[in-house]
Order: structure tokens, then sequence, then C-alpha cells
């Protein structure tokens, strides 16, 4: 009994209580060191991945240091982030428009897909959760786009947004959306928005399944009492489904913007450094490997780290997640 | 659907089908173009590209594939890489969910919290200093280099998932085997091995399935064929000319990435959607 991870007795009987005690307190430090030795090798590893290479990026940040160049880092402080010249030119990150476009086009991004893919999602969640024949093939289907590589969709879609090849473009043409000979990549007023469409191709089934996930957590008998009231299915979906789905939503709901916030490959692939899709995370590694400008372009990755650590701290307190 | 007019069911009945069927061709549909055009032969593809049936199918791309590319060697670089990345994860992994789940010390819900957070870092965020990290250590270009940077991602994800699956194993399991004089080792291989085969094989599927996806640091971190991994190559798909439009192997190259997660996803259907699950509402 001494091995279960509850506290050990408030009251132990009197007469053998410091031995007791002791030996349980004597117990549960051997078991901590050994907790620690267990976690130690893993420890190891995600300070020399995740740790170092961190501090290494915000140390980074602090110079002017490009890697093509024989020259050794200079400190600069904090002039990567804010510097302007003696002609009066703002030279720093926070003065880029290129930046700014970036953080422009990443959070439009961001916002259009997550949205669509949350209410496509649930669309598909509350259909596959009716009880029809198929309904374990219909569930695989859709898990299918999430699994395969982000390049994967990424190519394919650039073949139908393909100007002169492409089954979308030829839609848009016919439709009359598009010039013929245009696509909706080509074009920088839609390219973004061809961009949501293949992030929400991709996603909003994964979202579907997630939601389908807490959907089913809801007792079938609140239905039953609402069919017994007479409740129409509208009326039930709105105060009865809704309500107790939002807890799975806003997880769902965070967990893709988080993703959306740093995504780089596949507006990457499709429209590679092109400015009217740059996002934040290709800005970043445009400066930084293209260019060879390490010091500027940790100092984009640390805006970036910033932004994310934000959003995960209002994710973090506004669900309370609890351990243990 | 719980009217009682036989009419208004027939409609809402006919309209969910309906509804069936657009998600169906909708997640379906490109799947389905990618799959035509790596059948019709790169001679015809101008012509059919708009066709929604091949006039004739033909192996030509997918031959090119291997001949023309060095896909076969990205291939096997990345089953090397995602499959290493998944045992070393798991490994430590088990190791660290053991102590993080059936142990109790100071510091543990910090610790928890940390994890937390680097899983959650943005790839971007260390992709400088894991670069010039890579460097340093000799590793760029190298498959191992690419499992090191892979484990920022997922280690966090393995021992998060494995944890909550130990904290779920019955106590007097490990207790018995306690009472018996194992070592905290022991009783890790021995006894909560066994029971955790399911949690197993569903936790490295995904960090699998993650592994075999990864495209930032692959693209980074690699330069020749020597390292380059399958998404990669695609990403970067050349033809033999510049005036050829490579579109029909691309799509070959693709299919063939897909095929082995179409069949893990066919088979591991249940674990997977349990999985995840799992990890999401636990956070």
């Amino acid at each position: 009994m001494t091995t279960t991870p509850n506290p050990p007795p408030v009251s132990p009987p009197p007469a053998s209580k410091t031995v007791s005690g002791q030996r349980v307190r004597g117990l549960a430090e051997s078991r901590a060191r050994v907790a620690m030795w267990m976690m130690l090798p893993m420890l190891i590893v995600l300070l020399l991945v995740a740790g170092y290479p961190l501090f290494r990026t915000i140390y980074l940040s602090f110079f002017e240091y490009n890697i093509n160049s024989a020259a050794p880092p200079k400190f600069v402080g904090l002039e990567n982030y804010w510097f302007t010249n003696e002609e009066g030119v703002g030279l720093g990150i926070l003065q880029t428009p290129e930046w700014w476009q970036s953080v422009w086009n990443t959070s439009k991004f961001t916002i259009f897909s997550v949205l669509l893919e949350t209410v496509l999602g649930l669309v598909f969640a509350l259909v596959i959760n009716s009880k029809i024949r198929g309904r374990g093939l219909l569930r695989t289907a859709i898990l299918v786009p999430w699994a395969i590589p982000t390049v994967v969709s990424a190519q394919v879609w650039n073949w139908m947004y393909n100007d002169s090849y492409g089954i979308l473009s030829q839609w848009g043409q016919k439709l009359g959306m598009l010039q013929p000979g245009q696509s909706f990549l080509s074009n920088p007023d839609t390219a973004l928005t061809a961009l949501v469409a293949v992030d929400v191709w991709k996603t909003a089934p994964f979202m579907a399944l997630l939601l389908l996930a807490g959907l089913q957590s809801i007792p079938s008998d609140m239905y039953e009492a609402a069919d017994v009231d007479g409740a129409s299915p509208v009326r039930q979906f709105f105060s009865l489904t809704l309500p107790l789905l939002t807890p799975a939503l806003l997880v769902a709901l965070i967990f893709r913007t988080l993703d959306a916030l740093r995504v780089f490959d596949m507006p990457y692939i499709v429209k590679g450094n092109a400015p009217e899709t740059m996002t934040m995370s290709i800005y970043a590694r445009q400066q930084m490997i293209n260019n060879a400008e390490f010091g500027f372009g940790s100092a984009i990755s640390v805006l970036i780290f910033l932004i994310i650590m934000i959003f995960t701290v209002i994710y973090v307190t506004s669900l309370r997640v609890k351990f243990d | 659907m719980n009217s009682k007019n036989p009419a208004v069911r027939a409609l809402v009945t006919a309209l969910f089908w309906i509804a069936v069927v657009v998600i169906l061709f909708y997640v379906l549909f490109p799947f389905y173009w990618a799959l035509k055009t790596s059948f019709t032969s790169p001679a015809r593809l101008s012509a059919e590209a708009l066709q929604w049936v091949p006039s004739q199918l033909t192996w030509e791309n997918y031959r090119m594939v291997f001949s023309g590319q060095p896909f076969g060697r990205n291939l096997m670089n990345s089953l090397v890489v995602a499959s290493g990345t998944v045992l070393l994860s798991l490994l430590l992994s088990l190791l660290a969910a053991y102590a993080l789940g059936k142990f109790r010390f100071k510091g543990k819900s910090v610790l928890m919290y940390l994890i937390l957070g680097v899983s959650v870092f943005p790839q971007i965020a260390v992709l400088g200093g894991m670069y010039t990290t890579i460097r340093a250590l000799g590793l760029y270009n190298n498959v191992f280099g690419l499992m090191l940077s892979y484990m920022i991602f997922t280690l966090p994800f393995t021992v998060w998932t494995l944890t909550s699956f130990v904290r779920e194993i019955p106590t007097e399991l490990e207790e018995a085997a306690y009472v018996d004089g194992a070592s905290p080792l022991t009783t890790l291989f021995k006894v909560l091995l066994p029971v955790m085969t399911p949690a197993l094989v569903t936790t490295g599927l995904l960090a699998f399935i993650n592994a075999w996806n990864e495209f930032l640091f692959a693209l980074t971190f690699t330069s020749s064929n020597a390292a380059k991994t399958v998404p990669v190559a695609i990403g970067q798909f050349s033809g033999a000319s510049q005036y050829e439009n490579p579109f029909g192997q691309i799509m070959a190259a693709s299919v063939i990435v897909t095929i082995p997660l179409i069949v893990l996803v066919l088979v591991f259907q249940r674990n997977i959607v349990s999985g995840l699950t799992a990890g999401a509402v636990k956070g």
C-alpha cells in the first residue's frame, strides 16, 4: 500500500507514529529520486532541441550577423527590432512594411481559415454523428485529408489552380470569376483566399473529428427528454447541443489558431516568397536562410514566438488546464 | 427528423443524404484528381488535363519518378528519419511518462507546463538556433540531424500522451510487482509495457505521421539527396527541362507517399480517433 500515489495517512496510529512516518517519508524521497533519473534523458534532449536553440535564437536577435560574411557577429542591442538611421529611415523590423504585411496576411489567413473550418467542421460532425450506415467509412474518408502530408495537398491544389490546365481555374473562368488564362493564385487579390481554401479542405475534416468526440459525450437521454418536451431539432441544437459542445469547440478552435499563426509549408510551396501571401514564418525564414541575415531573422522569430506564447497563455488560463 | 408527416420526413432524409454525398465529393475530389493525373501520360497531359476520365492509363509517371529522380533515396531517408524519431521519442518518453504518471515529486506540474509549452513552440522560433547548433554538431544534411530536430515536436507529444495513458493503469499492478521486490525499471518493462502496447502503437503512429510529413526543418537542414526527405523532394520537384510540365510525376510521387498513410489510417482508424481526442481533451 505504500506505493500508492495517495498522500501518507493524515493520522497514523499513535504507537507506531515515528517509525512508519519515517518510512513513508524515506520511501517518498527515494521514489522522487528514481523519478528524477527516469526523466533525465528526456529533459536533456528537450533542453538540447528546444531550450538551447530558443536561447540561441533570442541571443542572435541582438546581433548583426550575416552567416555568409566573414565578419563576426556584432552586438547591436535592440537595433534589429527598432533602429532609425541618420537619414531618418526606419530599419528595425517593427518599422518594416514587409513585416507588417506578413502579420496582416497571417491574421487574415488565421481568422478566415479557422472560422470556416469551425463552421464546416461542425456541419460535418453533425452529419457523421447521425446513425447512418457506412458511418465508419465516412469517418475514415474525412481522416484522409488530415493524414496526408501538407506538401501533397499543396501540390495537388497547385495543380488544380494551374492557370491553363487547372480544373478550378477552368471553373472560375467559366463562371466569369476569372479572366481567360488567369487563376485564383496568380491574381494577387484572390491568392490568399485560394490558400485559405486549401487549408480549410485539409483541416475542416479534422475539426469535425474533434467535434464528433464532443458530440458523442453528450448523453442521449438529454435529447430524449427534449423530444418529450416537444423541442424542435433547431431548438435542440441551439439550447442543448451548442452549449454542451462549447468546451470541445474551444479546444479545437485554439489548437487551430496556434497552427494557423505559424503556418509555413502550404503557402510556401504554393506561392514561395510572394509578398501577397507571405506569412510571418515565411518572412522569418526568408531573412534568415535566403538572405543569410541571422540576427534580423532571429528577431522576427522572437516576435513570432512571443505572439504564439501570448495565445498559449490565454489558452491555458481560459481553459484552466489542470495536471494531476 | 422526428416529424410525423412522411413527406417531410422523406425530404429531410433526402437532404441528409445529399449532404453526405456533397461532403464525400468535397473531401475526395482532389484525391481523385491527383490519381487521375498520375495515370495520364506526360505527352497527353496538356490535352487531357481537364478531362474527367483519362483516355488511357499508364504507369509512365511512376516509372519516371524513380528513374529520373532520386525518389527511392528520398523515400528511404523519410522512412529512416520518421521511424528513428519515433523509436527514440517513445523510449525517452516511456521512462518519463512512468515517472510523471505514477510518482509524486515536487515541481511536477511546472514540468508538465514546460512540456506543454514546448509542444506549442513555433518551429520557426528555434530555426535559427537549431541551424547553427546542427552545423556545429556536424549534422547538417544528415538524417541524424533531422531526427534530433524532429524531437522538438514528437517528444512533448509522446510524453504528454503516454503520461495520460500511464495514469489510467490501475496502481495495483505496479504495487504487486513492487511487493515482489522488482525495481522501478523492471516494473516498467515487465509489468507496465505489455499493458501499454495499444497506447504505444497509437502514440507512435501519430508521431510517425507528423515526422513523415514535416517540411520546414527538412527543407532547411538538408542540401542534397543524401538526407532530403520525400516532402522536400515533392515540394521542390522539377521536370527534366524547364519547359516540361512535371505535374504527372508530382502527382505520382504524391500518391506514393500518401498510400502508406492511408493504409495506416484505415488499419488504425479507431486508435487514431481515440488518440487524437485523448490528446486534445487533456491538452
